[in-house]
Parts: structure tokens; sequence; C-alpha cells
């Protein structure tokens, strides 16, 4: 998603001036994605040029009220009908840093993961007082927030759940490994899975950082 | 009354717990410190077989411990006869399971009412008490109402009411939020949250991540012994943006 795509959201909802459009962004995104007017702006300028928003309004400060095209319009209704595509994996340090681990003498891998998992807990925990602030049940305002606090939740959620996995699997690797074949690849081809399956294994790595949207969030409430 | 406002409502001190099948030796816990105080949430993680239930269980007085010490309210369970720690536990504790142990043929209040009952305190003042418990979890309106003609939120809400009628003020939960969908197991998480921020003092065992984070502090368990615990931060303090999380 960019900005064009949020811009033409809002403007699905009737005419409004650049500020007004970044005020509002941010507000319903919780401030998870602060906008600079200038970026407002350029992008609105490219949707006039591509003919998809136009000027209905102009006050005399300067000000323009901007205001959907019939092709505005049709773009907006395809975007919301249109999943969000997944971009390529990113390469996920937390997944490479266990895979060194385990492959490598002499690092006690038990903690490197006890380490993360602490680590993520208090992510979840910071998130989870984000979210207990939100009223329940949240009126129209906060739910848009809510949703955007609730998907960093359920990213981190993964994680833990992704290492509570891993460790069962390096768990019952190291026992059934006896001396030799420590360095063995053929450990990991599937037949020792999960019953209930592994959860994708989706790190931090797409989500705004914790701390960037902690302290954003922390400014915008 | 020995406990003031700083005294932890519960402590458990260097608990061990060994469960002896036949020939074989079962530490169950081994070694495992911890302190809860009023206001405070306590989440205890761990996969199953790393001694959580044990913990719950010897925390409130169901289990005696091989080892170690557990102060419930500043009093000691292994100085007490099993009659006064009966009491005390009556008294103080509340438990909230995942299979719910309301009792079908009683209404919610009478659920409610039943441990004050037990207390000795007459059935008048009892049942004001568990309406007021009620009315604490939203829940006023269906006092009359039988188990079975509740959701099952609901009945999980009327638990937590149960767990802390009159002067309790320390709920032990395992795995609460059991067979709850995810929205209703997050308002029960809300609600012992707002009870345990109201004064109570909470301990909750979980395997769930995202129900173990409404905890102002989470302990890691392995293999009975607590192998790590988060730090009880204040949300200002995080917020503040002083600590980076890379």
């Amino acid at each position: 998603m960019s900005i064009r795509q949020g811009l033409l959201a809002l403007l699905g909802e009737g005419p409004m001036y650049g500020y007004q459009l970044r005020q509002e962004f941010e507000q319903r995104t919780g401030g998870t994605w602060p906008l600079n007017i200038g970026q407002v702006y350029t992008t609105l300028g490219r949707l006039q040029r591509d003919g998809l928003v136009d000027e209905t309004d102009r006050r005399e400060d300067g000000s323009v009220l901007y205001a959907l095209t019939d092709s505005g319009r049709t773009a907006l209704d395809r975007w919301w009908l249109t999943p969000v595509e997944r971009g390529t994996p990113t390469r996920d340090e937390l997944a490479i840093k266990l895979a060194l681990a385990i492959t490598s003498d002499g690092v006690d891998v038990a903690a490197v993961v006890q380490r993360q998992r602490s680590e993520s807990m208090r992510a979840l925990q910071e998130y989870t007082r984000l979210k207990a602030r939100i009223p329940d049940p949240p009126d129209p305002q906060d739910l848009a927030w809510l949703l955007v606090v609730d998907s960093l939740i359920y990213a981190v959620e993964a994680e833990v759940r992704w290492l509570d996995h891993a460790e069962q699997r390096i768990a019952r690797r190291a026992g059934r490994a006896a001396a030799p074949g420590r360095r063995s690849r053929s450990e990991g081809n599937g037949d020792d899975d999960q019953p209930e399956g592994a959860p994708a294994a989706q790190g931090t790595a797409g989500a705004p950082s914790a701390a960037g949207a902690r302290a954003r969030t922390g400014v915008a409430r | 009354m020995i406990a003031t406002e700083t005294t932890p409502l519960l402590r458990l001190g260097q608990v061990g717990r060994t469960h002896r099948q036949g020939q074989l030796e079962v530490q169950a816990l081994r070694g495992v410190s911890l302190e809860i105080r009023s206001g405070e949430l306590v989440a205890v993680m761990g996969p199953s077989g790393s001694g959580k239930s044990t913990l719950l269980h010897v925390a409130g007085g169901l289990d005696t411990p091989t080892t170690g010490n557990v102060e419930v309210d500043g009093v000691s369970l292994g100085l007490l006869s099993t009659r006064a720690r009966a009491a005390l536990r009556r008294r103080t504790v509340g438990y909230v399971f995942q299979d719910l142990n309301l009792i079908p043929a009683l209404t919610a209040v009478e659920n409610v009412m039943l441990p004050r009952e037990l207390d000795g305190v007459g059935v008048r003042q009892a049942r004001q008490e568990a309406l007021s418990a009620l009315a604490e979890v939203d829940l006023a309106d269906l006092a009359d109402r039988f188990p079975d003609e509740m959701s099952g939120g609901q009945q999980q809400r009327v638990a937590i009411a149960r767990a802390l009628v009159g002067p309790r003020r320390l709920v032990l939960a395992d795995e609460p939020t059991g067979a709850l969908d995810s929205g209703t197991g997050e308002q029960i998480l809300r609600l012992l949250r707002t009870r345990v921020d109201a004064g109570a003092a909470g301990l909750l065992v979980t395997h769930d991540a995202r129900h173990a984070a409404w905890a102002d502090r989470v302990v890691f368990l392995r293999d009975g012994t607590v192998v790590d615990a988060t730090a009880n931060d204040r949300p200002e303090s995080l917020l503040a943006g002083g600590r980076d999380a890379s």
C-alpha cells in the first residue's frame, strides 16, 4: 500500500483539504504511519495528473479542496477488493540467527531462544498495554487504532509461537542425536513435524519496529 | 493483621515439589521463588510438563511443597494446621480454572455466594457481596440465570466474580480462557486486569502469549525452574521512548 491509496480511501468519503487528509490519515492509523504535509501534496499532485482526483474549490488562503473523479472512484473500489500483496519474504534475521546457532559449537541455543522469547514477550506486553487503554467496546475512532495494535500483537505472537516450536524441534533433535551426527543436515527432513502444524515463521521484519511505533504512539496518544 | 500493603499477597520461597511414582521421582518444581503484590498480575508461561499447574496448586495450598515455603498474605502455609490452611485458603484465595466448575443447579448469584457461605457469613450478607461481585464483572442483570443459560464468556465472568467475592484478593487462574474464542478470551483477560488494577493480585498460568501479555510480569518455567522473567516495567517509562527494543 502507498500513501496514494490511503488518500484515495479518505477522499472516497467526500472532498477534503490537504491538511485534513494528513490529519485524518494519522488519526485513523493511530500515528503508526506519520506523513509530512509535503508527501501529501506531492501525492495529490500525482493523483491529479493521473486524473484520479480533481480540485473542486480553492479558498482565499490558497488551500485546495480535493475530490475523487469517476476514475478515482473506480481505482478505489478496485483497491478495496484487491488483497494486499505479500512482498518477497525479507531475510528473517532471527531464523538465520537460530540456524547459525544450532550449527555452531559452544552456543547455548536454549539461551538464545529464551533471550529472544523474553524480548518478544516484552514487546507483546507493551502493545497490550497500549490496547488496554482503548475502551472496550471501542468507539469508531479507536476501532481503527485498535486494529493496528492488534495486528502488531498478532505478529509478535507468531514470533513467540515460532520460538516455542523451534525450541521443541531443537530439543527433539538433541534427544535423538547421540554423539555422532551433530552436524548432520538430514535431521530436519520434516518427519518430526508438529501435529498442530507450524505457525508461519513470520518475524517482525515486515512490521514497523517496536521502538518506532512506541515512540510515535507515545507522542500521538 | 500482620499483613501490610507492602506484604506480598503471595510469596514462594525456593519451592520444590517432587512427585513419587513408584520408584520414579519426578521433580515438578525446583527452587521456584516468586512474589506477587496487590495490583500485580503475574503470568507463568511454559510448555506442558514444565510445572505450571503444580506451581498454581502449591501457591493456592491445594498441594504441599516438598521443600521451601509458601506464604499467603504474610502467613506461612507450612506452619498452619490442615484446617487453618483450608480456612486461610478459602478466605484469601480464589480460583478460576479452565473448566468453569460452576455448579449447574445453582444460579449465578448462588454460585458466587457459595464460598462466602462456607466462610460462615450469613445468607443475606453473602448475597449482597455476591451481587456486588457480579456487578463488578458487569453481570448484575444475569444474577438469577443458571450456568447453562449463559454463554461461555459469561460463565467465566461468574467464575471470576466467585474467585474475588468478599475479602478475597488473590486470584489464581489456570488457562482461564481455555475454551473461549479469541474475542471472549480477551475480554476475560481485560476483566482480570481490571480486578487486579482495583487492588487484587493475580497469578495466571497460560501457554498463550497474547494472554500472558496482559500481565505486569511474565515468568518462564522450564522443567520446574524459572529460566527467565520480564521486568515489571510501567507503561509510562516505556512510552517515553527511552528504551530501544532492538
